[in-house]
């Protein structure tokens, strides 16, 4: 069975593959990910109810303790490593990335700027406004 | 003997992995989830607006209830725990479907979907409290941003739970045929970016927007 397996394997790895099947080994991967995964989602929920640590630090360490997590989640859930037969994986999902932090990054940058340079329309003139 | 010589034909290409990766066309299995990969990512990328919306809409409760009011922190608890560990046994399902263990595979699949419907009902139940207590999607942009983010995640994590039962009854049919298990790579690929959009979703929606 194994024959067949390295057989199936040796041309590359899709995303969700890994090189070897060892059933101990992969078992493990999944287990060390959860682990994780469990340690990084109970730090946020930690965090974000206590009266600890410093209160502007919290909306931070709950975006840092996100993109970790989904890191973990990338490498030992979806296969996504660094490996050379991952290349084009990898350049996917750093195009995605890209795209994604400019979509909300941007869209909170200018929204912010707006909200800050246009002045308040008082309710009544809003309704004046109105055809 | 003979199993001896074909380990070592076999294991010898893999010694020159850089080599062997430039001789001819990927496998179908290789093609098939950098497509199903790419598919993934705008689908992430499709999320990322619904964020952005909210993200930007956050503040704008036009005099109704804010996150910090309405938002039940334990019960997001449970959802996360039961979506992390459908996910952690999609994986092991995987490792079933590798090694072909009919059984464990529909063991494993069906603990999955079980975790599934469980986040699917406590995630209804929340929306129609929400709804009952005056604070639906019409009530303010923010919830609207709310609804439209958190129901679009639903509704992934709905069809993946149908799909996950037509993979259990694929593979009862048909055994794990290369295509039924390319398919399977797919469907697990899915389940666990759904996990990863609902880290976005409880980090950013309920974490920041209850302490916003």
């Amino acid at each position: 069975m194994s024959e067949l397996h390295d057989a199936y394997h040796q041309a590359g790895l899709a995303p969700g593959d890994e090189e070897e099947i060892n059933v101990r080994y992969r078992v493990l991967g999944y287990v060390v990910g959860l682990a994780l995964a469990i340690l990084l989602t109970a730090t946020s929920f930690f965090v974000a109810g206590t009266d600890l640590v410093w209160q502007p630090s919290i909306p931070v360490a709950i975006v840092v303790l996100a993109i970790a997590q989904m890191g973990v989640h990338l490498v030992f859930f979806l296969h996504i490593t660094t490996g050379p037969d991952n290349t084009n994986n990898v350049m996917a999902l750093a195009f995605g990335v890209l795209i994604v932090c400019l979509l909300v990054f941007g869209s909170i940058w200018v929204m912010i700027n707006m909200n800050q340079n246009m002045m308040p329309i008082p309710m009544d003139k809003m309704l004046q406004m109105q055809p | 003997m003979a199993a001896g010589t074909f380990a070592q034909a076999h294991t010898l290409p893999l010694v020159g992995l850089e080599d062997a990766v430039h001789e001819g066309p990927a496998s179908k299995r290789i093609i098939t989830g950098y497509g199903f990969w790419i598919f993934l990512l705008s689908d992430i990328v499709m999320f990322s607006c619904f964020f952005a919306a909210y993200a930007v809409l956050l503040g704008q409760t036009a005099g109704g209830p804010t996150g910090a009011q309405l938002f039940n922190l334990p019960n997001v608890a449970i959802e996360t725990a039961c979506l992390l560990l459908s996910s952690f046994f999609c994986g092991m399902a995987s490792v079933a479907a590798e090694i072909r263990s009919h059984r464990w595979f529909q063991i494993w699949m069906a603990v999955t979907c079980v975790l599934g419907l469980a986040f699917l009902a406590i995630e209804f139940h929340e929306f129609a409290d929400l709804v009952a207590r005056g604070a639906g999607p019409s009530r303010s942009a923010f919830l609207s941003a709310f609804f439209a983010l958190v129901g679009c995640h639903g509704l992934h994590v709905s069809a993946g739970v149908l799909w996950l039962l037509t993979m259990m009854a694929q593979v009862f049919a048909k055994g794990f045929r290369a295509d039924i298990q390319r398919r399977f790579l797919c469907f697990a690929l899915f389940w666990h970016a759904l996990d990863i959009i609902w880290v976005g979703v409880f980090s950013v929606v309920y974490l920041l927007g209850s302490a916003a």
